[in-house]
């Protein structure tokens, strides 16, 4: 056992850090503030493979795996949280497409989303269906030459800005086995916008309401089988549990840099604050957290990439763990700058604003929770933790 | 794979008869401390700790390596050669060379920490081998800040040089150099081969993407020691200790326009 990056890993590394630190940190202020949705840089990013990390070559992919992926979007993070984890959300509805498109679908829009050229936005939450995700009203109705879908979904990320929407629709009867998986272009006939959310955090990508009134999807633009979809939905989780957990990791790790920073630089009492051993032990624990949260996101990262079969488990457990050490240190480390934490003249603020949402998306943490102790009360549960 | 070389020879042979492209660009590259570092001296003054330090390509050699893959790109370059000379860490920086976008990479293994007078004359041995029609090279490195390396390759080759380059430009089968000098640009002529040194302002270079760290892997790094170039590169100069320079003292507020004036003529002497 080696927890070492391997060298490609440490070149992937060194690639998205250089980028986060010259093409995202320097306006992730402005672009919170402002409410900007920064296309021309997650272009590129998509121009230099972040756009489509861990789908095969032949659909113009990087062919990463889940590990390797994380080690690239957690420099990112560290940049600005809210285009990366728009970025991981891209990645994951992309990856959908990929793996279970038909072919003809797969050409025609595989390549512009792996540059970056074209984003997609992924719509599974409808205001009565959040954690019960299998219970979407949504309806895609069989015609002669493909689907006639109506319904609404929410909280949908990108929407407005994206080109293209991966989305789960009941095709068949109630419960998760009716669902079924859809690409559907942005711009059909029929797809309304909602207004702009007003956010906590996450400020710089839109989020919207989508209303579809009798938009007519070709057949081809059906993913996977009819039926498939929520399975589908649950196994793209997997990795974007992961992908958000990292993104709060990223996060947490340039708070706690800026901590430390201020920590040797603010002066109290005729001496630096990081003298008072109040202060060491919190940055103490805040670090020792997050090397855990890290290395528990990057287990969970592998366990996928190995097809292990407690997967599932594990990135819940990782996703609920990573993005709970995430806020807290993000929160701690604004606590150490004091006032100078609470307003927008430094990052603090921005940070803990931004990641309180990794604890509610992707599956609450609280379905996280359930996802685990479920598996926790079966027979042979105790082997999965050993 | 040979007969896509072979008639990517043909292709360029027939190019090269047409006057369009002909040249071969040898960039030289140097493992340094990453810009981004702090550094530190060591204790007994023996020089920077380089213990779980971050290293990467010297910045004004990778400005070199994208103004040449940037001639490729125009159709004015053939090949573009990365040499590395150095450990076998050097590797890495070779691969970022590649991944940005050179052809081939050859490290000149070395334990020996080579001055520039000994890198100059093992590059002037890879240029013999190589003949390459320009050679570009970073006006000198950010760790030791020597400045020499390009102007003695030029000597020891007899080529004409346009160091500290700002812009450069091919021209009636030679190049124009522009240069950043004390007050202003110099645009001088040289006739091929020649040695140009790059100076900030000659590009931005671009970041190695994904796909491009990919490919590189698969790119010939041949590795050659300095025995096979038959160069001795013992060091001539003895380095009597590297020290941290003086912390800054925090500063006074003066009273008065006299006191200031006084203090600058007497105390730092920058006025008389």
């Amino acid at each position: 056992m080696n927890f070492d990056l391997s060298e490609d890993q440490i070149v992937f590394q060194n690639l998205a850090k250089e980028f986060a630190a010259k093409e995202l940190a320097p306006f992730a202020a402005k672009w919170d503030s402002e409410s900007y949705f920064p296309k021309e840089v997650i272009e590129k990013a998509g121009e230099l493979g972040f756009c489509s990390l861990y789908v095969p070559e032949e659909d113009g992919g990087m062919n990463l795996g889940r590990l390797d992926a994380s080690i690239i979007i957690e420099q990112l993070s560290t940049g600005c949280t809210s285009t990366t984890a728009f970025i991981t959300i891209h990645n994951m509805a992309l990856w959908m497409l990929s793996k279970f498109g038909k072919e003809k679908l797969k050409k025609e829009w595989c390549p512009s989303l792996s540059s970056g050229k074209k984003l997609a936005s992924y719509c599974l939450t409808e205001s009565g269906a959040g954690s019960d995700a299998a219970s979407i009203k949504t309806t895609a109705k069989k015609t002669n030459d493909g689907y006639i879908i109506n319904g609404s979904k929410s909280f949908i990320s990108g929407s407005g800005e994206t080109d293209c929407l991966i989305l789960m629709a009941r095709t068949g009867k109630e419960g998760a086995g009716g669902i079924s998986c859809f690409l559907i272009p942005a711009n059909s006939k029929g797809i309304d916008y909602g207004k702009k959310e007003e956010k906590m955090g996450w400020k710089n990508q839109p989020t919207r309401i989508v209303n579809l009134t009798e938009v007519k999807v070709p057949k081809d633009n059906l993913i996977g089988e009819e039926g498939q979809g929520f399975k589908i939905a649950m196994q793209g989780l997997d990795g974007g549990r992961i992908n958000i957990a990292t993104c709060s990791i990223g996060t947490a790790q340039a708070a706690l840099s800026s901590a430390q920073q201020y920590m040797n630089e603010r002066e109290q009492f005729g001496k630096k604050i990081g003298e008072f051993q109040a202060l060491q032990f919190k940055l103490a624990d805040m670090t020792t957290e997050l090397v855990a949260a890290r290395h528990f996101v990057r287990l969970a990262a592998n366990k996928v990439d190995n097809n292990h079969p407690e997967a599932t488990t594990y990135s819940a457990m990782a996703k609920r763990f990573a993005t709970d050490v995430g806020f807290n240190v993000c929160n701690e480390a604004l606590q150490i700058f004091g006032g100078y934490g609470y307003i927008q003249e430094y990052p603090l603020e921005r940070y803990v604003r931004d990641v309180r949402v990794h604890q509610i998306l992707e599956g609450t943490n609280e379905i996280m929770r359930m996802i685990i102790g479920r598996r926790m009360m079966m027979e042979d549960a105790t082997n999965l933790v050993q | 794979m040979l007969y896509s070389a072979v008639i990517e020879y043909a292709l360029n042979l027939c190019l090269y008869y047409k006057g369009i492209i002909f040249m071969k660009v040898l960039v030289p590259i140097k493992r340094v401390v990453d810009y981004n570092v702090k550094v530190r001296a060591k204790s007994d003054e023996s020089g920077v700790d380089l213990a779980n330090v971050k290293m990467a390509i010297n910045p004004f050699c990778e400005i070199a390596v994208e103004e040449a893959v940037r001639l490729q790109e125009e159709g004015k370059a053939s090949e573009v050669i990365a040499v590395s000379i150095g450990t076998e860490a050097s590797q890495e920086q070779l691969r970022t060379a590649l991944a940005l976008g050179a052809d081939k990479a050859i490290l000149v293994q070395t334990e020996v920490e080579v001055e520039p007078l000994g890198v100059a004359k093992l590059l002037k041995a890879v240029v013999e081998k190589e003949n390459p029609d320009l050679i570009i090279l970073g006006k000198q490195a950010i760790d030791d800040d020597a400045n020499q390396t390009g102007q003695m390759l030029a000597a020891l080759l007899n080529y004409p040089q346009g160091t500290f380059a700002s812009e450069i430009e091919l021209k009636d089968g030679g190049i124009e150099v522009t240069r950043e000098v004390d007050g202003g640009l110099q645009t001088v002529s040289l006739s091929l081969p020649a040695i140009v040194t790059t100076d900030l302002r000659l590009n931005e270079p671009r970041y190695a993407s994904l796909p491009n760290i990919m490919k590189a892997k698969k790119k010939p790094l041949d590795v050659i020691t300095t025995e096979d170039l038959n160069v001795d590169v013992m060091p001539r100069l003895n380095t009597l200790k590297v020290s941290p320079p003086p912390e800054r003292a925090s500063g006074v507020i003066v009273e008065t326009v006299d006191e200031l004036v006084d203090k600058l003529k007497n105390e730092a002497k920058v006025i008389t």
